[in-house]
């Protein structure tokens, strides 16, 4: 679902340089959840951001859902599902007329819009939000609609980036519940990035971190963690692999 | 196709707050009730030299303001949502300025018919042609507006914005021809393209549609909007707009 090879991404501001990511090389087959790890400026938003076409690579190959992330970026934006860090909708806007838009820009018709977004907020036990503004719902709902958004098309692969800050426990456990639920039912790649190292325990099948813009360790969380002994938490993991020196965000 | 569907959804927003197109349309409106009287008893001109120069601030105001509702959806992710979606990026700077124009040509019948009951007289033709080159101009004035929103940053485009379009008025001769101008604001004031636009449309609403009023309006129309789209069109494409 996504091979990257060497990629690169620099930014230039007047003087300054910063590489934000520096010889990239991952695969993610179909089906699987994938959380991408890192600490702040590491790379992981601006990988994201490339993977979802949001930024062009300065180097390097990558395909995304089979197609070229750069000759080919319109392709791929058709095949993925994208949550980003944050809301998607205007807390003014309302619900029903964000999804309805969302579903059309993918070519539905509006008879079609109407039954997918019903369909989709009924997955996602978001019936009856419809005619509300977004600023109207709780923090957990406003986070479902997000995720609505990113699956109306029903793409076979979705990127969230960290698509539980800011939860509380319940919703947090109800939103893994639908990311699982996506995999085991509908087959749906998932790649997601989050600081919560117990959420990605939890939910995901591989672990990739990523540090000063490389993969630097990467495989299940059980084999992760047996690395480095028989009580080590995934905490210990990434403290091992990224040190424990603070980091301020370089990258864009 | 993409760019009707953007523009439907933000006409359907818009319509629920139908107070903000009335209150982008009202400094203009004001300046009519309470200006006007005064302007078609100073013996400078009349109803038909006033209205096109208000429509002309009134498309600065609405138009040329443009700007201001890209923060929101930026702010809340809403650009960056669009933006993974196919749709073109030309298609989501088109939309928006779709619905700027409709939202003008509503506020601009409203200022028209409360033109005519003061005592407005052009013919119908001089003002569907004087709507036809308000579209050219606000295209060109909400795309460079959406451009210049993208590029600035938040605290600096709304002071800039509003303050810009004082002079911009000021110097189209809007509010008095500029044939009472001093030699050094006339040659200013030709600088401004939105001059030829005001002396276009008081041609048209004088019933005259060939003279090189007409003709230098249209030009400084149609420059503004080929210059507006592929700016906005280039500030959409760049990474991180």
């Amino acid at each position: 679902m996504i091979h990257a090879t060497a990629l690169t991404k620099t930014f230039t501001t007047g003087k300054r340089t910063v590489e934000a990511v520096r010889g990239l090389d991952l695969h993610v087959a179909a089906g699987e959840i994938v959380g991408f790890l890192g600490p702040n400026g590491a790379g992981k938003s601006t990988s994201l951001r490339m993977f979802t076409t949001l930024l062009k690579p300065t180097s390097g190959t990558a395909t995304v859902a089979g197609y070229d992330l750069v000759a080919e970026p319109a392709e791929v934006r058709r095949r993925i599902g994208y949550v980003p860090q944050g809301n998607t909708v205007a807390p003014i806007a309302q619900v029903g007329e964000e999804l309805e838009l969302q579903a059309r820009l993918y070519g539905m018709s509006r008879a079609e819009a109407r039954d997918r977004v019903a369909e989709t907020l009924r997955a996602l036990d978001l019936t009856g939000v419809e005619a509300r503004p977004a600023a109207a719902l709780s923090g957990g709902q406003r986070r479902r609609v997000d995720l609505a958004m990113g699956l109306l098309h029903n793409p076979r692969l979705l990127f969230l980036d960290e698509p539980t800050t800011g939860l509380d426990p319940q919703s947090r456990a109800n939103l893994w519940d639908h990311v699982r639920r996506l995999r085991d039912r509908e087959g749906v790649t998932v790649f997601l990035t989050t600081h919560y190292l117990d959420e990605a325990d939890a939910l995901c099948d591989r672990i990739l971190i990523i540090d000063h813009g490389r993969v630097v360790t990467e495989g299940t969380p059980a084999d992760l963690k047996a690395e480095l002994g028989p009580s080590a938490t995934l905490d210990d993991v990434f403290l091992h692999v990224t040190g424990r020196e603070l980091r301020e965000s370089t990258a864009a | 196709m993409t760019a009707l569907i953007l523009a439907r959804h933000y006409l359907r927003a818009t319509y629920r707050s139908k107070l903000s197109v009335l209150f982008s349309a009202i400094q203009p409106i004001m300046f009519l009730v309470l200006f006007g009287p005064l302007f078609a008893r100073s013996g400078v001109g009349s109803w038909d030299v006033l209205v096109p120069g208000l429509l002309v601030q009134l498309t600065l105001m609405s138009a040329g303001l443009a700007g201001f509702g890209i923060f929101i959806d930026q702010r809340f992710g809403v650009l960056e949502r669009l933006r993974v979606t196919p749709a073109g990026r030309t298609a989501l700077l088109l939309g928006r300025v779709l619905r700027d124009v409709v939202v003008l040509l509503v506020q601009a019948a409203l200022l028209l018919a409360i033109g005519f009951v003061l005592g407005l007289r052009a013919p119908l033709a001089g003002l569907l042609l004087g709507l036809a080159l308000l579209v050219v101009l606000a295209i060109g004035l909400a795309s460079l507006s959406y451009a210049i929103a993208l590029v600035m940053p938040d605290e600096l485009f709304p002071p800039v914005a509003s303050t810009a379009v004082v002079p911009l008025m000021l110097l189209s001769g809007a509010l008095l021809p500029m044939s009472l101008a001093p030699p050094w604001l006339d040659v200013l004031s030709r600088l401004t393209p939105f001059r030829y636009v005001v002396e276009a449309l008081r041609a048209f609403f004088a019933g005259s549609y060939g003279g090189a009023a007409v003709a230098w309006g249209m030009l400084a129309g149609l420059a503004f909007l080929v210059i507006g789209v592929a700016l906005g069109t280039r500030v959409f494409h760049r990474e991180n707009a």
